[in-house]
């Protein structure tokens, strides 16, 4: 119920008394409320709860988001290169094993 | 998917997951509160991939599970009556009520009825003048802007035979609850991103300073997870208690004005008991005066309601974290998702679902989790 899936809006109807649309959630279209999202255009993203589009995607952010994600590799090299000249006695941290993608359908919460 | 395959990329959760070890040097137990997030956390593995002493609480983020038990048996009382058209989200239909459930009550005869949006249940009204159509209102500051939309079309229709049973409840004053108890131990929150997306952030400014608590705002994928894990480890490494946001791609500071101009039109803030934990003041929404011809309670007289848990489950304190399922006694046997005893065991959102989903302490486990199969031992 409070699940929150992100879908493309793919149709807007401004004539009704409330302002709703269709969103494409990667090839399932829905009828959503978007009366709380009256800056979203066709094309954009928005995130779905019970019908309403509660939030816009902000395209920007996600991909600086990511960005920082895969950099993380990057910085770690800076800051072992930096830790060399500062050596502070801690000991290595121990490896993990990786987290696999999920396989479940798209479905996110509250 | 867009938005959500690039946020479950396994190399980069790899690399999270690393660098989340590299800073941990203290044992650490971190609270999400949401049910959306345990999910994520314990299908995917993660909290059992984190430095040892880190520790993730559940937290008690889960709707259904926290919609108290007099509100499931008022809502089945009303459910029963013939001239009644009953509409519910999905996940609430096999809530246990101190002696049968919606589903049951379906089965039996009742017109009970699931919609996907509360919108269905104003046009089901809408169509049906002679029933008495009452949808169950409950959900957090998530769900609220749409069950307040369902109220204000219903009064903007003018329908008298469209009521709500509310059982709205708010997450900053729960937080705040856990950390006043003088049992916690919940060092950092990661805060439920969709319930910021609506409310933003600064309701839990204040809370960060007042207790020295880390909050990083944090989504539902698993990158999103281990980034809002390693960033509010990142603050009690450091000694900072600020809020974060991680999930910027969906949530604002303000948050989502329009939406909560909406639920403030409808709703007003008052005292909320949570199933499992109890009354916690000023946790919840109520209809307002103006509103007041749309209350379910207010329409059906329901009679005394006398509650019964199930001596077995211990939901409330699965709920306040300080057990976990693989602590009650009929987890795995007595209850299961086909025969669940509590709420946490039914919802998509649950605990108990969650870790039953996953095979977590099952002789025989439902579902064999991914991360399993990369393990270098198998």
């Amino acid at each position: 119920m409070c699940l929150g899936i992100p879908g493309k809006v793919v149709e807007i109807n401004d004539d009704g008394p409330l302002r709703m649309g269709k969103i494409d959630f990667g090839g399932v279209r829905k009828e959503a409320c978007l009366a709380y999202v009256p800056e979203v255009v066709l094309g954009e993203y928005v995130i779905v709860h019970v019908g309403f589009a509660i939030s816009k995607l902000d395209e920007d952010e996600a991909l600086k988001t990511l960005e920082l994600l895969r950099m993380i590799d990057a910085d770690m090299v800076d800051m072992e290169l930096g830790s060399m000249f500062v050596p502070d006695g801690s000991p290595a941290p121990e490896a993990s094993p990786a987290v696999q993608p999920a396989t479940a359908p798209p479905a996110v919460t509250a | 998917m867009k938005y959500i395959d690039e946020y479950r990329d396994s190399e980069v959760a790899g690399k999270l997951v690393e660098e989340i070890h590299r800073i941990t040097t203290k044992p650490w137990a971190l609270m999400e509160v949401c049910g959306g997030q345990t999910h994520t956390l314990v299908k995917q593995g993660i909290d059992e991939a984190l430095p040892k002493g880190v520790r993730m609480i559940h937290g008690p983020g889960c709707p259904v599970c926290v919609t108290p038990l007099e509100q499931i048996d008022k809502a089945l009382a009303i459910a029963a009556r013939p001239d009644v058209t009953f509409t519910s989200y999905g996940d609430m239909l096999r809530v246990p009520g101190s002696t049968t459930d919606l589903l049951s009550l379906k089965a039996r005869g009742a017109d009970v009825r699931i919609v996907y949006s509360p919108l269905d249940a104003v046009r089901i009204a809408s169509a049906n003048p002679d029933r008495q159509v009452v949808f169950f209102a409950i959900g957090f500051e998530t769900t609220a802007p749409a069950n307040a939309m369902a109220v204000w079309q219903a009064s903007r229709l003018g329908l008298d035979n469209f009521t709500v049973l509310v059982s709205h409840v708010l997450v900053p004053p729960a937080m705040t609850a856990i950390l006043d108890s003088p049992t916690c131990q919940v060092q950092a929150f990661l805060a439920a991103g969709h319930v910021c997306a609506v409310m933003g952030w600064t309701e839990y400014e204040p809370i960060a300073a007042k207790y020295h608590v880390p909050i990083v705002v944090t989504g539902f994928e698993p990158l999103d997870l281990l980034e809002g894990i390693l960033m509010a480890i990142r603050q009690l490494e450091e000694g900072r208690a600020v809020v974060e946001n991680q999930y910027a791609r969906a949530v604002k500071r303000e948050g989502n004005r329009a939406a909560q101009d909406a639920i403030l039109r409808v709703f007003e803030p008052g005292d909320r008991t949570w199933r499992g934990i109890g009354s916690i003041p000023s946790s919840g929404l109520h209809l307002r005066a103006a509103f007041a011809k749309f209350d379910a309670e207010a329409r059906f007289d329901v009679g005394d309601i006398h509650t019964q848990e199930h001596p077995a489950c211990i939901a409330g304190q699965i709920l306040q974290g300080t057990k976990t399922p693989l602590d009650c006694t009929a987890y795995g046997t007595l209850c299961s998702p086909q025969k669940p005893l509590g709420a946490p065991m039914v919802s998509a959102e649950g605990v108990c679902s969650a870790y039953h989903a996953a095979g977590r302490g099952l002789a025989a486990p439902t579902a064999f989790p991914l991360y399993e199969l990369s393990r270098p031992d198998r």
